[in-house]
C-alpha cells in the first residue's frame, strides 16, 4: 500500500518574545493514522495546533497539507482541513443548525450541500435533538460535541482536535472516541490530550511534547511490543540487606522504595521472578508483592515530564 | 464567501436587541425632528410666497432631516461596529473564520457588506419622512437624492473606521469609544479651517462634515465622493492588515 502523507510538517518554530512557545517541531500524518499529542500544560501542544490549523503563522518552518504548503496557499491548503480549537468557536446566538450551516458554507459547501452535511453530521454526533437550541444554552459536552461536528461537517482529510473530550463524561467521551477512530480510518487526525489512557484508547500513534520541543515520538503497536519487563517491582515483610538482593542472579541495579519494597532492574530473558520466589521461600523474606513492570506509555511519559530522561529515540 | 459571512452578520444584528433599539430610538427621535421641521415650514410657508427664488420644502425639510440623521448615525456606527472583531477575538469564535478557507480580506469585506446592510435599511426608513411629504408637496427628488448618498457615503466611511478600531481591541466598549472619539474629531476638525493658510485648508479638506454639507446643497462633486470612498478604503485596507498582523501576534 502506498504511503499517504496527508500534512508534514518541517522545523516548525514559534517564540512568545524571548520564549519559544515550539521550538523546530517536525513530523508527518498519514492517512489512517490518529495521532496523539502528550504533554503537560504549556509545552507547547495547543501553539503547534493552532499553527497547524493556520489560525497562528509560524516563525519559521514549513506546513504541508496534502502537498499544499499552508502559508503559501492558505485558502486551498485549508479546504482539507477540519480545526476545533481548545474552546468551540460557537456563536452564542445562533442554534446548532445555523452555526452548522454557516460553518459548512464558509468552508465552500454549496447550500444544498450543506444541508445535506448538517443532517448527517448531527446524527452522527448525536446532535439531532438539540439542532433548535442556542449554541449559548447547551451544556459543556453539547459545545464539545458541537465543535467537533463543526470540525469535520465538511468532510477534512486532515482533522486537527485541541483536547476533543476535555468536559465530557465517561459515557460521552466514549461516543467521541469511537466517532474519532472512525473518522481515523480513511483520514488523519491529530490531537492533544492530558489523558494517557485517552490516548492508549485512541491513537495509533504518539508524539510526546515538553517546553516546546518533541521529545517522544512513536507507534503505540510498537511501545506494546517493546520486549517484556526488565523491572520487577517486589515487596518484602522482611527484607534482607540490598547487596543480598543484587546476588540474584541477572539483577543490575536496586532501586529502594520504602516499606520493605524495592524495584529491581535485570537483564532481559531471565528467569527472576522464579529464582525470587524461590529464595524468598527459603529465607523466609515474607514476599507480598511481585509487579513486573512494563515500559509503558505512562511510565515514559512520566520519566520525560520529571526529565528523569533527555530525549527517547525519535521513531 | 463574502456574501456568507455578511448574511450571518445581518441575521446575527437582528436577533440581538441592540439593533432593534438602535432602530427604534432613531426613528423615533427623527420622527420628532422631522414634526418639528414639518410644522415650521407650515407657519414659514405664507411668507416664502411673496419671496423671490425661496428655499423650497426640500431645503427646509429633508435637508435639516438629514443633518440631524448624520448625528445619529455618528452615535450609532460606533454601537454597530464594535463588537464586530472584538467580540470574535474575545469569544475566540474568529478561530472559526481564520482555520476556514476565508481570506482576511473576505472576513472584513464580509462584515462591512453586513453592517452596511443594515445602515441601508435605516437610511431607507429615514428617507420615508420626506418622501411622504409628496402626498402634499413636490419635492425636488435631485436634491433629496444627493443628500441620502451623501448620508450613505458618510455611513459607509464611519463604519469602516469602526471596524478597524473594533480590530485593535478585544472589548467592544473600547472599540465603541475609540469609534466615537475619532468620529467626533473628523467630524469637528474644520472648526480651526477659518484659521488662512493651509492648516485651515487641510482641516477643512479632513472633514466628514463639510463633505456631507456639499451633498445636503443638492452639490455632487467627485472630491467629496473621492473622499469618502478613499476614507473607507483606507480604514479597510488597515482592518485587513492589522488581522493579518493579528495571526503573527498572538
Amino acid at each position: 500500500m502506498m504511503v499517504d502523507i496527508l500534512a508534514q510538517v518541517e522545523q516548525l518554530t514559534r517564540r512568545y518574545g524571548e520564549n519559544r512557545a515550539v521550538d523546530e517541531v517536525s513530523f508527518t500524518l498519514q492517512r489512517g493514522q490518529v495521532l496523539g499529542f502528550l504533554g503537560p500544560n504549556g509545552a507547547g501542544k495547543s501553539t503547534t495546533l493552532r499553527m497547524l490549523a493556520g489560525v497562528l503563522a509560524p516563525d519559521a518552518g514549513r506546513i504541508l497539507i496534502q502537498g499544499v504548503d499552508l502559508l503559501d496557499q492558505p485558502t486551498q491548503a485549508k479546504r482539507t482541513l477540519g480545526y476545533l480549537p481548545e474552546q468551540p468557536p460557537l456563536y452564542r446566538e445562533m442554534t446548532v443548525d445555523e452555526q452548522l450551516h454557516y460553518s459548512a458554507r464558509l468552508h465552500g459547501l454549496s447550500r444544498d450541500a450543506s444541508r445535506q452535511a448538517v443532517a448527517r453530521i448531527k446524527e452522527r454526533c448525536g446532535l439531532t435533538e438539540v439542532g433548535r437550541r442556542l449554541t449559548d444554552h447547551l451544556s459543556k459536552g453539547y459545545r464539545q460535541r458541537v465543535g467537533i461536528a463543526q470540525a469535520v461537517l465538511h468532510d477534512p482529510a486532515v482533522i486537527v482536535l485541541d483536547e476533543p473530550t476535555v468536559g465530557l463524561d465517561p459515557l460521552q467521551s466514549r461516543e467521541i472516541h469511537a466517532l474519532i477512530r472512525e473518522l481515523g480510518q480513511d483520514r488523519g487526525v491529530i490531537l492533544s490530550s492530558h489523558r494517557l489512557s485517552e490516548v492508549q484508547a485512541l491513537c495509533t500513534h504518539v508524539q510526546i511534547m515538553r517546553a516546546g520541543r518533541l521529545v517522544y515520538a512513536s507507534a503505540l503497536a510498537d511501545l506494546a511490543g517493546q520486549r517484556p519487563s526488565i523491572r520487577l517491582r517486589i515487596g518484602l515483610h522482611t527484607p534482607p540487606l540490598p547487596s543480598r538482593l543484587a546476588e540474584l542472579p541477572g539483577v543490575e541495579r536496586i532501586e529502594e522504595l520504602g516499606d520493605g519494597r524495592f524495584r529491581l532492574h535485570h537483564s532481559a530473558d531471565l528467569a527472576l521472578a522464579q529464582a525470587l520466589i524461590e529464595q524468598a521461600r527459603i529465607e523466609d523474606w515474607g514476599l507480598w508483592e511481585l509487579t513486573p513492570e512494563q515500559t509503558s506509555l505512562e511510565q515514559i511519559f512520566v520519566d520525560l515530564i520529571l526529565e528523569r530522561v533527555d530525549k527517547v529515540e525519535i521513531a | 464567501m463574502i456574501a456568507v459571512i455578511a448574511v450571518r452578520e445581518l441575521r446575527s444584528l437582528f436577533l440581538s436587541p441592540l439593533a432593534w433599539t438602535l432602530l427604534a430610538v432613531i426613528q423615533g427621535l427623527l420622527a420628532w425632528i422631522f414634526l418639528l421641521l414639518v410644522d415650521d415650514f407650515r407657519e414659514l410657508q405664507g411668507r416664502l410666497a411673496s419671496v423671490e427664488n425661496a428655499p423650497g420644502v426640500t431645503d427646509l425639510v429633508a435637508a435639516p432631516l438629514l443633518q440631524v440623521a448624520a448625528w445619529m448615525l455618528l452615535l450609532l456606527i460606533p454601537l454597530l461596529t464594535m463588537r464586530l472583531f472584538s467580540e470574535e477575538r474575545r469569544t475566540r469564535t474568529l478561530d472559526l473564520l481564520l482555520s476556514a478557507p476565508v481570506t482576511t480580506t473576505e472576513m472584513v469585506l464580509g462584515k462591512y457588506v453586513g453592517v452596511m446592510a443594515f445602515l441601508f435599511i435605516t437610511i431607507a426608513l429615514i428617507a420615508l419622512m420626506p418622501l411622504s411629504l409628496t402626498l402634499g408637496v413636490t419635492l425636488d427628488f435631485g436634491k433629496l437624492l444627493a443628500g441620502l448618498l451623501g448620508l450613505s457615503l458618510l455611513a459607509a466611511a464611519m463604519s469602516a473606521a469602526g471596524i478597524y478600531l473594533s480590530t485593535l481591541t478585544t472589548q467592544p466598549a473600547v472599540a465603541a469609544m475609540a469609534t466615537t472619539g475619532l468620529l467626533l474629531g473628523l467630524w469637528m476638525v474644520d472648526a480651526v479651517s477659518t484659521a488662512p493658510g493651509t492648516a485651515g485648508d487641510l482641516s477643512g479638506y479632513l472633514s466628514l462634515r463639510r463633505h456631507y454639507d456639499a451633498f445636503l446643497l443638492g452639490l455632487f462633486d467627485s472630491t467629496d465622493l473621492a473622499y469618502y470612498l478613499l476614507f473607507s478604503a483606507a480604514f479597510l485596507g488597515l482592518a485587513i492588515r492589522r488581522l493579518d498582523n493579528l495571526r503573527l501576534r498572538d
